[in-house]
């Protein structure tokens, strides 16, 4: 089975989040007062063929802790979708 | 006898040289190490110096920790050997596991190209054994992700077993704990964010650094003469 993957890495709670800090000051900057809170990420976007979408998730979970997040600072959270067969 | 100096070369670092020319002005041998190379090459030190190490692509040093040369820095690192981190070296080193935390994004988004003052914090690593503690240095900084965070554990274990190496006296980046370098349990693994080589001749504003490339070349010639 082919599987689309998006990967959300955050950053776990309690680091610091340089970027988003910046950027939840610069919106009210351009009039934007009623924004609250802004924290940026990283998405990634994979396609994978593994027999299940557990075998799928089992592996990416991997890839996440081996190289697409650091675990020391980061958080990251998995959605996936079946694809249509290819033709 | 001159203790032997690999510098660790990824496609992207940018340091070498300044660390080779410095590891010769102390009476060091420089050898340069590619990325792909599986050994150290006899080297009685590593130094992986700063720049961009593959492109600094998805996080800094995320993909360099992969290169087989690290295999071999790992290695060496395991049994003793001397190995300095400077700057992306740094964040290759922690990406890597051989030091703790990770290295962020400056705090307030500026890249920062200055001289700071640090303080010595301690004689005991790899990188400060001549140098007293609360010896002030001029080093220069250059970087964009020099914001040092680990968690509350890791921090508290730093500060017990006296594994600050160097701190800021003022942080202009946002380092936890004004951090500016750590070295492992083993006192024989060094990252820091300034750059001791170019601090190593009075043309260039600041001779400081050579307190701290002299430690590191005793450090090696001293295991060099065990081994």
């Amino acid at each position: 089975m082919r599987y689309e993957a998006r990967i959300e890495i955050t950053h776990l709670p309690g680091i610091a989040d340089p970027q988003g800090t910046t950027v939840e000051r610069s919106l009210p900057a351009l009039g934007y007062d009623n924004v609250l809170q802004v924290r940026v990420g990283k998405s990634i976007r994979l396609v994978i063929d593994a027999p299940d979408e557990d075998a799928a998730r089992a592996q990416i979970d991997e890839m996440c802790h081996r190289l697409l997040a650091n675990p020391v600072i980061e958080a990251y959270a998995i959605e996936l979708t079946e694809l249509a067969a290819a033709t | 006898m001159s203790a032997r100096v690999g510098i660790v070369v990824f496609p992207g670092t940018n340091c070498e040289l300044d660390v080779a020319w410095a590891v010769e002005r102390f009476g060091g041998t420089p050898e340069t190490l590619w990325h792909a190379d599986a050994e150290l090459r006899g080297a009685d030190a590593v130094v992986v110096p700063g720049g961009f190490a593959h492109g600094d692509y998805l996080r800094t040093g995320a993909i360099a920790r992969f290169s087989p040369v690290m295999e071999a820095v790992a290695r060496f690192a395991a049994a003793g050997g001397p190995v300095v981190g400077i700057c992306n070296g740094f964040q290759v080193l922690t990406e890597a596991g051989l030091l703790p935390g990770a290295l962020q994004k400056n705090a307030g988004l500026s890249f920062l190209c200055e001289t700071v003052r640090c303080r010595v914090e301690t004689r005991r690593s790899a990188l400060t054994a001549l140098a007293e503690p609360g010896r002030m240095l001029h080093l220069p900084i250059n970087h964009f992700e020099g914001n040092y965070v680990c968690d509350e554990t890791t921090l508290r274990r730093l500060r017990t077993d006296d594994r600050v190496v160097l701190r800021y006296v003022r942080n202009p980046n946002g380092s936890l704990d004004d951090i500016a370098g750590i070295c492992s349990e083993q006192r024989n693994v060094v990252g820091l964010m300034p750059h001791p080589e170019r601090a190593a001749e009075p043309l260039l504003g600041s001779t400081d650094g050579a307190v701290l490339l002299r430690s590191l070349l005793a450090t090696a010639s001293e295991r060099a003469a065990v081994a």
